[in-house]
């Protein structure tokens, strides 16, 4: 712990900070999926790179906490590993790639392929919390339609997509609702992470700094991506497997090569290396 | 397999030690004291002060000179720095009638108590490239310099008094002001809000909204009515007196606007303000400021509002330079998971139509 940056308190915010930031986070976990507004502060790190997953990481973190930041899956990524950095010098907190270890993740459009375990908390970093904003810019007029639970606009958009294309046209930050009440983005992972988020074991916390939002999914919990009863959400496979590790199931980055072949391989670099151990190869 | 995942680490160790090198230049050059910066690049210290929301020329200079001379970068340092800063009371308002201005002008009359008071400015300058000093400054004679002038009343108090302006003080019951870098904006703001958001809004987002008014996209008939430079003393009551103490002074720069109002059913016609007020010399983004202040005080006037900067939730959260600069700029961050989830989509779309295609060639084969 030779290089907490001095001058600075325990996770950089000061302590009254950090209890204005946990008051928001009760009130968003008692709300499921209801957006809290909260006093975001300006960070050390660049809006739209992770400013408020960082602050709730902030908040919630202490000395006996095991971290792991990812970003798309990886924890070797440039920014996952300047925030992992600035958490490990603020706070002197052991870090970890490995998923079960941790005790705090935090991460950017992934969720661990690992299922997450009871007392686990995911930190995701959220760009745009609010998910109707690509139909109603207007923030004073979403926060009333959320207030009314008025959704027949984003009900309108998934129905004009299977009108128009026969399949729903978001890929990712694809939204859920969450224990049947408040709609709400899942921030930028792929529509093939959501199924994750329902009933999870872990608390899930989400951080919006340049929108100054927080929400929360509290442990088991019911979260339902948008659908119709005759056009149910699916997954679709991607029908490839892992260069690596062989996996199929995992989601898979591709990657193009100088020879023009393409490969595949786990976008969750920790999940890819731990089948690597266990002697899983690609056939 | 060649795939890279490992090397995030080295290179951003050697990313910031190439940036140290390149912020340097050449070494056989001097290093540039920030006190140089502060000293001869003052308006746009001034500028990194007003974006920040911090007075320090000493530390935006050093900012400045950190950020390799990036103005946005360097705000952005600077409102780092300032988040760490404890609260230790609230200032009185500042009384800009007090101001010792070293420049005033007004364009509504030709002469008023107080006078015209150029100053420094670029206004009449000809803006000629000056090649004989790229080998050096000559020392500046200074022999234009004048004592600042005290107090000089503002050109619209003697319109206020007959009514003719409206006033500008706080009417009764008017709430506390927000403190937007602590409270989460809850849209419409008020006047006080918006003011705080215009006054450290990015100066080229607010020249062009203040611009935007002018060409048709609003209408706010204005005329400048008090511009001034100059230094303000600021005050505050600490809890352990019942009177204001000065704790130091700032520098500031204010324009008054005065736009044309035709009235309504309830209301006489009579000139209303649109105010503008930085930190440093911003004089441009004074100006423009005040538009801009006029234009988003439609609904008050029961004007219509139909154009962007007469409508906060577009003239004022994307006019945050700091916040802007990140959002636009992660795009540069790894998408990979993302544009993988759109390239699966767009395969399976395209898959779609060409089955149908195939399916209507057929049909078109049989029949």
């Amino acid at each position: 712990m030779s290089d907490i940056a001095h001058g600075y308190n325990f996770a950089y915010l000061d302590e009254r900070t950090k209890k204005m930031i946990r008051r928001a986070l009760l009130k968003a976990v008692a709300i499921p999926g209801h957006q809290v507004p909260f006093g975001s502060r300006e960070m050390p790190l660049a809006y739209g790179w992770g400013t408020g997953g960082i602050q709730v990481t902030a908040a919630v973190i202490g000395r006996d906490d095991v971290l792991k930041v990812i970003d798309q899956g990886s924890d070797d990524t440039t920014n996952a590993v300047n925030i992992r950095q600035f958490f490990a010098c603020t706070t002197g907190v052991r870090t970890t790639t490995r998923t079960r270890e941790a005790t705090l993740i935090q991460t950017r459009h992934r969720i661990p392929e690992t299922p997450l375990a009871d007392g686990q908390v995911l930190v995701y970093q959220v760009p745009q919390p609010e998910p109707l904003y690509r139909l109603e810019p207007r923030r004073a007029e979403t926060t009333r339609l959320h207030a009314s639970e008025e959704y027949g606009l984003v009900n309108v958009k998934l129905y004009e997509d299977l009108a128009q294309w026969g399949r729903v046209e978001t890929s990712y930050d694809y939204p859920v609702k969450v224990d049947g009440r408040y709609v709400m983005s899942p921030s930028p992972i792929p529509a093939f992470d959501n199924p994750k988020m329902h009933m999870s074991p872990a608390l899930q916390l989400f951080g919006a700094g340049r929108e100054k939002r927080l929400y929360a999914i509290p442990p088991y919990t019911d979260v339902r991506s948008l659908d119709f009863e005759d056009h149910p959400f699916r997954i679709e496979p991607q029908g490839h497997a892992c260069e690596r590790c062989g996996d199929g199931t995992s989601f898979l980055d591709e990657v193009a090569g100088a020879d023009g072949r393409v490969r595949w391989t786990c976008s969750d670099t920790d999940w890819c290396a731990g089948r690597v151990d266990q002697g899983h190869r690609h056939e | 397999m060649y795939i890279a995942v490992k090397g995030g680490e080295r290179a951003i160790d050697a990313s910031r030690r190439l940036l140290a090198a390149a912020r340097r230049g050449d070494a056989a050059l001097p290093e540039l004291a920030a006190a140089q910066i502060e000293q001869q690049m003052g308006l746009l210290v001034g500028r990194v002060m007003a974006e920040a929301s911090l007075y320090d020329p000493p530390l935006a200079a050093l900012a400045l000179r950190q950020a390799y001379g990036d103005a946005i970068e360097a705000t952005f340092l600077l409102r780092a720095y300032r988040t760490t800063l404890p609260r230790f009371a609230y200032s009185e308002p500042v009384d800009t009638d007090r101001m010792r201005v070293d420049r005033r002008v007004c364009a509504i009359f030709k002469d008023l108590p107080g006078g015209q008071l150029l100053g420094p400015t670029f206004d009449y300058t000809q803006r000629l490239l000056d090649f004989a000093t790229q080998a050096g400054e000559p020392p500046v004679v200074d022999d234009a310099a004048g004592a600042d002038v005290e107090a000089v009343p503002n050109a619209l108090s003697q319109l206020a008094r007959e009514g003719l302006v409206e006033p500008c003080e706080p009417s009764d019951g008017d709430p506390e002001p927000p403190d937007i870098t602590r409270d989460p904006p809850a849209y419409p703001l008020p006047r006080t809000g918006w003011l705080q958001m215009l006054a450290r809004a990015d100066e080229g987002w607010v020249l062009g909204m203040g611009y935007s008014t002018q060409r048709g996209y609003a209408h706010t008939h204005p005329f400048a009515g008090d511009l001034r430079s100059g230094r303000v003393v600021v005050e505050l009551v600490p809890d352990e007196l019942d009177f204001a103490i000065e704790i130091g002074e700032v520098e500031l720069t204010e324009c008054q606007m005065i736009n044309q109002f035709v009235g309504s059913a309830e209301v006489a016609p009579v000139f209303t303000r649109g105010q503008g007020l930085v930190f440093g010399r911003g004089e441009r983004k004074a100006i423009a400021m005040s538009l801009v202040d006029r234009a988003l005080r439609a609904a008050e006037f029961g004007e219509e509002a139909s154009s962007p900067a007469q409508q906060q939730e577009f003239a004022l959260p994307q006019g945050d330079s700091v916040e802007a600069s990140g959002f636009v700029q992660h795009l540069k961050l790894p998408h990979y998971v993302t544009f993988e989830s759109e390239l699966q989509l767009i395969r399976k779309l395209r898959a779609d139509v060409h089955a149908r295609a195939a399916d209507v060639a057929r049909q078109g084969d049989a029949g």
